[in-house]
Order: C-alpha cells, then structure tokens, then sequence
C-alpha cells in the first residue's frame, strides 16, 4: 500500500494504525526512545531494525520528563525510512497553542496517528527547576484533536481547513484505586481516543478481568509489556512505577535465570505473554516496549512466532 | 495567608553590602504567624546585622505588611530614622516588601522567600490548598482544588503517576484526583466527575492583578 495522505506528507509506506486495527488485524507496534543529544546514528539503526517487524514505532515524547531529541523529528525519520510512526504527544512542555502547531506539522508531513499523553511530572525527570506547563491533559488534548478535525484551533478561530488523525490515549490496568482510573479511561473514550495502549502489564489473570470491563467500550486496546532484563528491576519498578505490578513468580523465574541470561529469561517471558494474548484474544494488538534493549525485538518476535506478514 | 521562610543570613547579607546602616521592617500579619517578621525575628535579625558590623537605624512591624496606605503612615513616624538608613530590610512576604518600595525611596531588600498562600493546620504547619487561580471550580470537585492539590493541575481526573493515593513526585503527598473521587464518592457524586472540563482560562485576570471593589467603582473614591 503506497499512497500521500496529505499535500507535503513524505510517502506512507505502511498501512496505518487506523487501517490495521479496524481490519481487525493483530496491531503489533514497537518504541523508539529518542537520544539525549545530537547523535542519532543508533536511533536510526533502531527505526530500520524494527520498521519491517512491526506495524509502528511509539515515539517518547521527553519520556519520564527527561529531556531528549525532539518526538516530531523522530516521526519524520521514521516515515522517511520507510516505517509508521504513532507520535506521543504530552502537554508537560508545551501550551495549547504550540501543540496545536506541532499538530498542524506532523498532520501536513504525514503523521497519521496521534498518542495522547499528560506527560510525567517535571520533577521527577532531569530539568527538575524547570517551569510544568500542563496547559491542557490528556482528555483536553484529545478533544483538542477533534476541535482541529472540524477545522477549528482552540481559541475559537476558523483554520483554513481541518487536520485528520487517528487518535489514542492510554490506561492504566493495575492503578490502585482502579475507580478514578477506569472514569478517565471512560473520558478518554468520549474525548474520541479510538485505541489504547495499556501501562506495562504483567498480571496476564488480571489483565483479562481488566479487558472484560473495557471491551465494553467501541475502541481497541494493545496490551504494553516491558521486556524484563533482571529481577532487580521488575522489584524496582513494583516500588518505583506507579500502575505497574510484576507478580512474584516472574520475579522468581526472572531471579533464576543462570548467570548471563536474565535477559533469555525476560524475552522469553514477554513471548509466552505475546502467545496468551493472541491465543485467549485478550486484546487487539501489543505495544512492545524494549527500553534500550531494542535489539532484541526480533528475537522476542521469533519466540513468539509473531510474523507481521504473516497475519 | 501568605507563607514565608527566611533566607539564610548569609544572603541577606550579601544583600545589604552596601548599606552601613540598615532600618527592618516586620509584619505584623502572616510573617509573624510564619516567624519570619514579627517582633522576635526583627529583633534577632537586628542583634545579627550590629554583629556583623551594620547599623540598625531604626525598626518597625506593620500592623499588616502588604498595606500600603498603613506603612506610608507608619513611616512618618520614623522619618528620621529612615533618613539614616542606606537601605530597609522587609521582613515580610514580597508583597509586603514591594509595599514598601511603594512608600520609600531608599534602596528595598527582602529577608524572606515568599512561598505560598497557606492554610493553617496548626500553628507553624501550613498547606497549600488554593492557588487564586480565579476561576473556582470546587462546586465541582467536592471543595478539593485540582488545579493546586494535583501537582499537575490538571482537570479531568488522575494521572498515570498516581500510586496508592499518593502522587508521583513525592509519596508523602496525597494524589489530589483521589481525594476527590473518594470525596464525591461519600456524597454520591461520582458521576459528576464523568463530565468532561474543558482546557482553563489562565488569563481570568490579567497579571499584574489590578481590582477594585463594586462599591468602590463609581464617584473615584479609591481610598486614595
């Protein structure tokens, strides 16, 4: 499929989030996290690593309120390279008027599909003095999304024509209390987020009581894993990320890895997830977050026996 | 109130290296109740400033830092006092300290951080829980402020950065969003955080705030 979706669009090579969710096609999607200055060789050996085994690449957006190589950039490599970028968006750095802006960019150079986030608070990041903006937040921005659809800014004025995106948010299975949780997923479904991607998941029982409550809603949902690379850090991120539980037996089975294959242990742990979601289709797709460990994707794919041209 | 903390004597001092002699102003009002600059503070501060050489030409504290009308007054009564100082030293919020560069000539510093306005939840302990945002939305939060108990501000319930009703930039701080549902949840109106709240206005007055009361509007009788 070889088409322009818009008049300055670089070529979309790939069929778009859009298209494969609502062909009801397994959505498999990847991450590329943007370096902290201004060589991007890696990056882009990453983009061409995974552009043809996955449907499309995440892009962070200053992720964990770490300062790095700018996401809209980063979707404009990726197209460029072939692949299909879903650019995130937060609203910790920007106000409504300069994501609208950004918006307006990536929707005339062909980014088609737009990830809704609050973004993490600046303290927790590397520029802990700088000033939060959190003009808008996630529900606000995916509204904004549709403000812009019918040709509007937010300031009330008429543009000189409408954008198109896909839009989507994401939730979170294991917050504690779920309650609030769920009420703003509801939201977001509302404000017009047509998918989700989940927080990073563990709890496979868990996560299938979860998807029975928002299979409810007319939208699509990719489960998020984390590769584990050691059981220090799924104890870690039980302590340290708020909404994500690793239960003791991965833990158990991470920590008795032999010596040097924590990470065997960790990709085949997220394959045998990949397999059980597919088989007791517990959801529409998976989003396959390797952190810095990207090269090992394909090799989780294998495992997983998960051929993108194959479904 | 306003809440306030000292600077650290070595940076007021900094600040006043150019002035041999020195008059302090105090507040009678929220530095006081934060001790920062009420009798005891100025007194200390003076006693510190004449160890270090300086001269303490003279002080006063305020009945209310921040009046303007009341600090001119108050002045007149240290004229000369104040002719003799090279510079004031405010012991007040910054308020406070710009009330009175609006009455004096002489070269203002300020001895205090000014942090936030405060609640009381007993003496010496004091919390945020409004930012004067001016545009109060608590009819619809169950009497929490989103915009200033969630760190982020935001509007239409919690972020992914809250853990066990606790916030993710410090544990010690409740998760304002969740403080609301449990809230609304007590008076069975969950719901009504269903509703979805549109981007804020920022600008609801436009900074420097400038106000003036309804019965004060008409015949210019500002108090001037």
């Amino acid at each position: 499929m070889t088409r322009v979706s818009n008049v300055l669009g670089i070529e979309n090579k790939k069929p778009s989030i859009e298209e494969i969710l609502e062909a009801g096609t397994f959505l498999v999607s990847g991450e590329i996290g943007p370096p902290k200055g201004p060589d991007i060789e890696e990056m882009i050996h990453h983009v061409d690593l995974l552009k043809d085994i996955v449907h499309a690449m995440n892009i962070t957006d200053n992720q964990s309120s770490v300062m790095r190589y700018p996401s809209l950039a980063t979707a404009l490599i990726i197209l460029e390279h072939g692949g299909e970028p879903n650019l995130q968006v937060t609203c910790r750095d920007r106000n409504r008027m300069a994501i609208e802006s950004d918006l307006l960019f990536a929707y005339t150079r062909g980014v088609r599909s737009v990830l809704c986030l609050t973004g993490d608070s600046v303290p927790v990041g590397d520029h802990k003095e700088s000033k939060s903006v959190f003009d808008l937040e996630s529900v606000q921005l995916l509204n904004l999304i549709r403000t812009m659809e019918e040709g509007n800014d937010l300031g009330g004025n008429e543009m000189n024509g409408p954008v198109k995106f896909y839009p989507g948010a994401i939730v979170t299975p294991e917050a504690d209390p779920l309650e609030p949780q769920l009420l703003k997923f509801e939201k977001k479904v509302e404000a017009g987020a047509r998918w989700f991607q989940t927080q990073a998941i563990y709890d496979m029982d868990h996560f299938a009581k979860f998807m029975k409550t928002a299979r409810e809603y007319p939208v699509k949902l990719q489960a998020g894993l984390v590769l584990l690379v050691s059981a220090g850090m799924a104890k870690y991120m039980n302590k340290n990320v708020p909404g994500v539980f690793v239960p003791d037996d991965l833990i158990d089975e991470m920590a008795s890895a032999e010596k040097g294959k924590a990470l065997d242990t960790g990709i085949k742990i997220m394959a045998r997830q990949i397999k059980r979601i597919r088989e007791e289709n517990l959801a529409d797709g998976v989003h396959i977050m390797a952190i810095g460990k990207e090269e090992v994707v394909p090799r989780i794919l294998e495992e997983a026996e998960l051929n993108i041209t194959k479904l | 109130m306003i809440i306030t903390k000292q600077k650290p004597f070595e940076v007021v001092l900094e600040e006043l290296t150019g002035a041999k002699s020195v008059f302090l102003v105090g507040c009678g009002d929220c530095a006081t109740l934060c001790e920062t600059g009420g009798e005891d503070q100025v007194k200390e501060i003076a006693e510190k400033l004449e160890s270090e050489g300086k001269k303490v030409a003279g002080s006063v504290v305020l009945e209310v830092g921040c009046h303007e009308l009341d600090a001119k007054k108050e002045f007149r009564g240290h004229k000369d006092e104040l002719a003799e100082a090279d510079a004031i030293l405010v012991m007040s919020c910054g308020a406070g300290t710009q009330a009175v560069r609006a009455v004096s000539d002489k070269p203002v510093f300020p001895s205090n951080d000014t942090l936030f306005l405060g609640n009381i939840l007993r003496y010496g302990h004091y919390e945020e829980k409004c930012r004067l945002c001016g545009d109060c939305i608590l009819d619809a939060t169950g009497a929490i402020c989103p915009v200033t108990r969630c760190h982020k501000g935001i509007l239409n319930g919690p972020c992914g950065g809250t853990d066990n009703g606790k916030c993710e930039v410090d544990p010690d701080k409740d998760c304002g969003w969740t403080l609301i549902y449990q809230q609304l949840e007590k008076e069975g109106r969950v719901g009504e955080m269903k509703e979805y709240r549109p981007p804020k206005n920022w600008n609801t007055v436009l900074k420097p705030g400038r106000f003036v009361i309804p019965s004060r509007q008409k015949g210019g009788d500002e108090g001037e």
